[in-house]
């Protein structure tokens, strides 16, 4: 039947021939292909995100009076809403997690290098993205740490210099977090961002079909001293086949997460109500949360928070540009690089750390 | 001594210059030459202007003179001289007829809170204090122990000594002084046993300022005990249920017989704590067996109204923790939340109703809940089935799940197996 | 590709390997598909309301009447106290939580645990009940009571 299918294609669009750059296309063989599997994971993730945000949509109510209740609705009422909202917020959660373990093993695999350098911008924007996608997605129930989160989120907008003003009140919708907020947040959350994010992982996907896959410095050294046990894989069926294990893997560590440990809703948003103890915000948020706590208020007669703000502005920025940093060949700027990397790594995960201890 | 009263009077002098320079600018608008001096002296003598500005008397309009007599406007021993009408330190028996002078002039008080009551110091002659005071003693409470003197503010300021949530605080300074109420026959540790009490959380933690502090029961102004006879009129005007029950009760008779105190028999005078169910019955903390003993009708009346309290708590404990359980497994059963307020309702009602000492009566009150939380507890119970049902169904998708990886495993080895 | 010559394998196992892997693929669709179905069925209830209820129709209460109703996670009372009066309050007792009634002889509201009393605008005005029922506003929309909580965001 399959067959009979391709050949009616193959007539009319000459199927084979825009099939080609695919089935042509290998993946490298080595002790490091493991990571090449992130970034799939990450987008089937996404896939799941774009499905599974659908359904929801089927019966969410983007208004601070139905909010909270429609998700309750949906967890409580609907059948399996409760699976299709859980799987929804861990999705979100694992996403980006394998997002960033997809970015640094990227960084130490030095897959950013000449000529890949675009491949990591839009890869950095589309991991900016993803955080946007959590920051705005937590608020959509409308429940007391999520409101107060999104305060204090908005809070730190604010304080950027000289745009931070008017961008809270973009953000916002006004000078406080209001039902307006949550109106803005559900269209960017639904429509801006994924808007986007299609595109830029289409240009993702198109570069890397393009340059093909990046072998690490160190095996390819190997591999040009030793062509015959240089190994390739053909991307279909063989390398699309063990992707779909990780895919069936993933799917069913979701499935147990939703199943066994289903999201909390917690209490409806009271807007007067005094914050209550211990707001953080989403785990990936937390070591820049714990580090605008730990900057004193003042250094040197300027405002601690402006300044852990624009650092993290800065880094951002630097990280994003970090291949136009590396000087070709350079051993110095590697060494730099990668040990910018170790750093970050650390200095993200122990100040996460630090961050759900202190409390 | 000749030292300290040439200090005295160098201090004196020292703000008397001090006050003609300053004093030259404030007097321009009211002339108060009282403050000049006293704000500036040691205590007791000391009354500065921000302290009396808080003064509800000073808003008003009154000053020093209005109680304490003499003229302000003049300077020094003009000031305070006989001719001014200066009263100087108001005498301890003289304060209460002070007061009442305006306070007991309903004309009078009229222009400034036409609402302010103006029995103060007939109530006050009526009381405990006030027959002692009458009779020569200078120890008891008069107006300003308890109302403060030069910053008293008005009872419904949180910084009044007679706010309700000071009230207790401002009798203990007294009342609670072993010492000072040595030579009175009445004991010290009320404010020590109110402290513990469940009036005493009420009013404090639950921030409910309408829950009883001293004066509730006492009276204020004229503070007396409420005496074995009247205590349960005392304590019905809140509780209103207990004391219906009580009155309908066998405990009515007998208590008014053995001339034991309606509801402090049971639930002691000023230290109540939040009664439990363990009073009731026959078991070590009862109160029953203080009076009953076994194989009279009251000792069988209370080992079976412990019974039913202890069926109804344990079926309403059952089902909450079961609801509980569902609830933290994510499943919806806020439905049966709901009805198991009633339950709760049911065993708050039957608690009331022991005061009834009738186990028909209780039956009626535990009947209504035991059939709710039998309800409750089979919906808890459905929705931890429904819980099990998620858990298998996740089971059958991961075993596909698991099958599948298997079999791409395999199938993945198989073509490569082939040669290409 | 491994360029080492393995035999190839038997149709048979061929035929058995792609067979479990159909076949548990077939398997795991369905459990996905299966609550993906169900999700898709409106569920009975249309939503559970909000900040705003639909306490009763008109005519549901007669005059100088009351009703429970459901109001999120708690209940309320909804009274016709005139013709086209209507009032609603949170039904929770301030004082210990017990659920208030509408008594019908006394024109107030009346807790059955302790005797707390509040007259017709919420007010605590007897008992130990320290503070005053929660008010809600009610609107009549067609046919239906429907009673909201005060919002000022």
């Amino acid at each position: 039947m399959f067959a009979s299918v391709r050949k009616w294609l193959d007539a009319r669009f000459d199927w084979a021939a825009l099939t080609a750059p695919l089935r042509k296309k290998t993946v490298p063989v080595h002790k490091l292909s493991h990571w090449y599997f992130l970034g799939g994971i990450t987008l089937f993730l996404f896939g799941i995100q774009v499905c599974t945000g659908i359904l929801l949509l089927l019966y969410y109510r983007p208004s601070s009076n139905e909010a909270f209740e429609s998700v309750q609705y949906i967890m409580t009422r609907v059948q399996f809403g409760w699976l299709v909202r859980s799987i929804h917020s861990w999705a979100a959660n694992l996403m980006i997690f394998t997002a960033f373990c997809h970015m640094f093993s990227v960084l130490f695999l030095r897959a950013y290098r000449k000529p890949r350098e675009l491949t990591w911008v839009s890869g950095m924007i589309l991991l900016f993205l993803a955080m946007g996608f959590g920051f705005s997605g937590y608020l959509l129930p409308w429940n007391t740490l999520a409101f107060f989160a999104t305060k204090v989120g908005t809070d730190i907008a604010g304080q950027v210099p000289l745009i931070g003003k008017p961008l809270m009140i973009f953000l916002r919708g006004g000078e406080e977090v209001t039902g307006a907020t949550l109106t803005r947040f559900f269209g960017f959350h639904v429509a801006v961002l994924p808007g986007i994010t299609t595109l830029l992982i289409l240009v993702h996907l198109a570069l890397i079909q393009r340059l093909g896959m990046s072998v690490p410095p160190g095996v390819e050294a190997q591999r040009t001293a030793q062509p015959e046990l240089s190994r390739e894989m053909h991307f279909f069926p063989n390398f699309l086949l063990r992707e779909l294990m990780a895919w069936y893997i993933a799917l069913g560590v979701l499935g147990a997460l939703a199943a066994l440990s289903p999201w909390g809703l917690g209490t409806k948003a009271d807007p007067f109500a005094s914050a209550p103890a211990g707001i953080r915000p989403e785990w990936y948020f937390m070591f820049m949360f714990q580090t605008l706590k730990l900057i004193p208020a003042k250094i040197w007669r300027l405002d601690g928070e402006v300044i852990g703000i624009l650092l993290f502005g800065a880094a951002g920025a630097i990280w994003t540009l970090l291949p136009f940093l590396e000087r070709n060949g350079k051993g110095r700027s590697q060494r730099w690089i990668l040990g910018a990397g170790i750093f970050a790594l650390a200095y993200m995960a122990s100040m996460t750390v630090y961050g759900y201890l202190a409390k | 001594m000749d030292t300290s009263r040439n200090k005295y009077a160098m201090r004196l002098l020292w703000s008397l210059l001090a006050a003609l320079l300053l004093g030259s600018v404030a007097r321009a608008q009211t002339p108060n030459s009282c403050l000049d001096c006293h704000s500036a002296l040691d205590p007791p003598y000391k009354v500065t202007g921000e302290q009396f500005s808080q003064d509800i008397h000073a808003q008003k309009g009154l000053t020093c003179a209005s109680c304490h007599g003499g003229d302000p406007s003049k300077d020094d021993q003009d000031a305070m001289s006989k001719q001014a009408g200066f009263r100087g330190k108001i005498a301890r028996k003289d304060v209460p007829a002070l007061c009442g002078r305006c306070h007991s002039d309903g004309a009078y008080m009229r222009q400034y809170n036409p609402s302010l009551r103006t029995d103060q110091f007939a109530q006050y002659l009526t009381s405990v204090h006030g027959k002692l005071r009458a009779k020569g003693d200078e120890k008891v409470a008069v107006c300003t122990d308890c109302h403060g003197v030069h910053d008293l503010r008005p009872a419904n300021d949180t910084r009044s000594k007679v706010h309700p949530l000071n009230i207790a605080q401002t009798c203990a300074r007294c009342h609670a002084d072993a010492v000072y109420m040595k030579g009175y026959s009445i004991p010290t540790d009320q404010f020590a046993g109110y402290s513990a009490s469940v009036h005493h959380e009420a009013l404090t933690v639950r921030g409910d300022l309408s829950a009883p502090t001293c004066t509730t029961c006492h009276g204020n102004h004229g503070a007396a005990p409420p005496g074995v006879s009247t205590v349960q009129n005392v304590c019905s005007t809140c509780h209103v249920f207990q004391a219906q029950l009580f009155e309908s009760s066998p405990h009515k008779a007998a208590f008014e017989s053995a001339s034991l105190p309606g509801c402090v028999t049971c639930h002691s005078n000023h230290r109540i704590a939040h009664p439990t169910d363990a009073m009731l019955g026959t078991g070590a903390q009862s109160i029953c067996t203080n009076c009953h003993t076994e194989g009279d009708a009251g000792y069988q009346a209370a080992t079976q109204i412990a019974q039913q309290l202890d069926r109804l708590d344990t079926s309403v404990k059952g089902a909450n923790e079961i609801l509980d359980r569902a609830e933290s497994a994510g499943m919806e059963v806020s439905d049966a939340q709901l009805e198991q307020d009633q339950a709760r309702d049911s065993l708050t009602k039957s608690r009331v109703a022991i005061h009834s000492a009738n186990p028909a009566r209780v039956q009626q009150d535990v009947d209504a809940g035991l059939q709710i939380a039998t309800k409750t507890h089979q919906e808890g119970a459905s929705a931890l089935k429904e819980r099990d049902y998620r858990r298998k169904g996740l089971a059958w998708s991961l075993l596909a799940i698991v099958a599948v990886v298997i079999g791409l495993r395999l199938y993945v080895r198989q073509i490569e197996r082939r040669p290409s | 590709m491994e360029n080492t010559a393995v035999p190839e394998v038997g149709p048979t196992r061929r035929r058995v390997v792609e067979l479990f892997l159909g076949s548990s693929m077939f398997a795991s669709l369905v459990s996905f598909v299966y609550p993906l179905l169900r999700y898709l069925v409106p569920p009975p209830v249309a939503d559970l309301g909000g900040d705003e209820v639909i306490a009763a129709k008109v005519g549901d209460l007669k005059l100088n009447a009351a009703k429970i109703f459901r109001f999120g996670n708690r209940p309320g009372l909804l009274l016709r106290i005139g013709e086209g009066e209507y009032r609603a309050f949170s039904a929770t007792c301030t004082h210990l939580s017990c659920t208030v009634q509408y008594r019908t002889d006394l024109h107030e509201i009346w807790c059955a645990c302790h005797n707390g009393m509040y007259d017709l605008n919420g007010r605590n005005v007897s008992g130990p009940p320290p503070r005053p029922l929660e008010k809600y506003q009610v609107h009549v929309r067609g046919e239906d009571l429907v009673v909201s909580r005060k919002r000022e965001a």
